[in-house]
């Protein structure tokens, strides 16, 4: 199977984060980057499929050139080759845009499955995925927990979380685009073996203009203010030394709220 | 002629999604404020009996279609009845609640337009004419207003909770049928069966009290903090999604969107950051203590109480002040 994966380069988990002077974007000074949670979780999806049906797994990113830190950690887990959507102004961040590039990007690769994650830590719209499927013209499933293909009959079965705790099993003919929910199975880390061989792995970089979006293409969306909400934190906030503020606790349960 | 706002509802043949009701709420405030006319659209089969409770509410007329492509849903007929409809009707915004079948639907239809869609609203804000939508994004801990620059129409999904159904103007509206035609439509994704995790759960939903466990917790030996003291204050345990997905808990505790929605009188929240997933299942819970090391944490923003720190020298520490007094 030949399986791209759509991996994106987001600001870590443990950001603390302060908008930027434009209140457009966050101040990246001290941030540091990491790929983005379910989209590890679709590289893993892709990996095990590539051990168990062979093939290749290629992973593809549209981002700041500095995402070619985080492509080099999925080389060093397994994938094959890197496809870079480098996006020098900082235009692509819009499902339509990314979704442009992107498909324009695998117009002449000839996958049988993309993976995606279902959305991202950043902008967490939770479009380009299914946008993507839309332009290359091939069926999707989103929030996809479980995978079994069966790539010698061009189909698979994916299991698709719903609300309230139920699941259902979707078929799709391939090619097709799964989305992939964070946690669907443990993710692997990257092998001494693999983190030498990633150097030497093929990353190929493209510029938006190449893909048919110009300097001048206009996002749809544009987030114009980007803030934080201070007063909206409800809670009566105990700090300082531990016993103390367990004794506070307790006494407001018992006092204040009545409910132990 | 006088703008549009179309509200699309969902149901599931017999009742309509909660979410959806909510979403109608922001159509008839948007409508009031834009001086726009309010129509609900429903797509579905023999749905006209939906469609006449829908007509109980404020909104100029409910449209429906009855089609048997649209009784189950396949985003393959949602989209093309939608593309549709808008192409001929062309309302300003389309409204959507922003649930797991939109999700899957709508960006699909917004990309087979070449309209913008903006997922995951919390609110708008108009000022000057203006129309700016209000969600989160960097893990919900900052805001964003959102501008759309494509023509209208505008797709909207708003998030659960973002507004009370119980807000919705009452009224008397015509009920209309309209037909689309879905005979070019291919179903390429069949659906299959439904797996229920749920079906013999614990119900946490009666609990009195929930000790619930989030990423926070780190590794699996710290679990035994958490059911000591769930032990002393006779708790049920509960989980936000990371801590289901490592198998440290069965998927059966989770609390959220995709498990349980549970409201004790006392919710300890110990290592969850609040996603909003999480906290639709638990914010109607009496009293909320959260425990988190993060100052940001969006749980603070619904908890009664807040305790800042290392919930590995806290836990223990509760634990045994409860165990003195309990």
């Amino acid at each position: 199977m030949r399986i791209v994966v759509c991996i994106k380069e987001v600001s870590s988990r443990e950001s603390r984060y302060e908008v930027a002077s434009d209140e457009a974007w966050i101040n990246e000074a001290n941030i540091s980057f990491e790929i983005n949670e379910c989209d590890e979780y679709a590289l893993e999806e892709g990996l095990k499929l590539k051990e168990h049906f062979g093939g290749e797994v290629v992973v593809l990113s549209v981002g700041d050139p500095r995402a070619e830190k985080v492509m080099r950690k999925a080389l060093a887990m397994g994938a094959d080759r890197g496809i870079l959507i480098a996006d020098e102004r900082r235009q692509l961040t819009s499902p339509h845009l990314l979704g442009k590039v992107m498909s324009s990007a695998l117009k002449d690769e000839e996958f049988d499955l993309v993976l995606t994650g279902t959305q991202s830590d950043d902008l967490s719209y939770a479009q380009t995925a299914v946008v993507l499927a839309e332009l290359l013209s091939i069926p999707h499933a989103t929030i996809i927990m479980k995978i079994e293909a069966e790539p010698e009959a061009k189909r698979l079965r994916a299991l698709r979380e719903m609300e309230s705790g139920r699941f259902q099993w979707l078929e799709l003919p391939l090619p097709a685009l799964l989305s992939i929910q964070a946690g669907s199975s443990p993710v692997r880390y990257a092998s001494l073996k693999g983190i030498m061989q990633a150097r030497k792995k093929e990353i190929r970089t493209l510029k938006p203009e190449e893909l048919g979006v110009e300097a001048t293409a206009v996002p749809e969306l544009e987030v114009v203010r980007l803030y934080q909400k201070k007063e909206e934190r409800k809670a009566e906030l105990l700090e300082g030394e531990t016993g103390a503020i367990v004794e506070q606790l307790v006494e407001k349960l018992q006092k204040e709220a009545k409910v132990l | 002629m006088k703008e549009l706002i179309y509200v699309l509802v969902d149901h599931n043949g017999e009742n309509i999604n909660p979410t959806s009701l909510e979403t109608l709420v922001l159509g008839q405030e948007l409508a009031e404020k834009t001086g726009r006319r309010l129509h609900a659209l429903l797509l579905g089969c023999n749905v006209r009996n939906l469609a006449e409770q829908l007509a109980g509410y404020e909104v100029d007329s409910v449209i429906y279609t009855d089609n048997a492509l649209l009784e189950d849903y396949t985003f393959e007929s949602q989209c093309e009845a939608l593309s549709q409809i808008l192409k001929t009707e062309t309302p300003a915004l389309l409204l959507m609640a922003h649930s797991y079948q939109n999700i899957d639907m709508a960006p699909r239809l917004s990309a087979r337009l070449g309209k913008a869609l903006v997922t995951d609203c919390v609110d708008f804000k108009l000022s000057e004419g203006e129309l700016v939508f209000v969600r989160k994004m960097f893990r919900a801990k900052l805001y964003a207003d959102v501008r759309v620059r494509s023509e209208p129409p505008w797709l909207v999904t708003l998030q659960a909770g973002s507004r009370f159904a119980d807000a919705l103007v009452k009224g008397s509206a015509k009920v209309i049928d309209r037909q689309v035609d879905l005979s070019s439509v291919e179903i390429k994704r069949v659906t299959g069966e439904t797996v229920d995790f749920a079906k013999d759960r614990v119900d946490l939903s009666q609990a009195e009290t929930i000790v619930a466990v989030g990423r926070g917790i780190k590794k699996q030996e710290n679990m035994d903090l958490i059911r000591d003291l769930a032990d002393v204050v006779n708790a049920e345990i509960g989980a936000s999604r990371p801590v289901v997905d490592n198998d440290w808990l069965s998927r059966d505790r989770q609390i959220g969107s995709s498990g349980q929605t549970v409201s004790p009188r006392l919710y300890l929240a110990i290592g969850i950051s609040g996603a909003i997933q999480h906290v639709v299942g638990m914010k109607s819970s009496q009293c909320i203590v959260a425990i988190n090391s993060d100052r940001n944490a969006p749980i603070f923003n619904v908890a009664t109480y807040g305790i800042l720190g290392d919930l590995q020298e806290i836990v223990p520490a509760l634990t045994k002040k409860l165990r003195e007094i309990l």
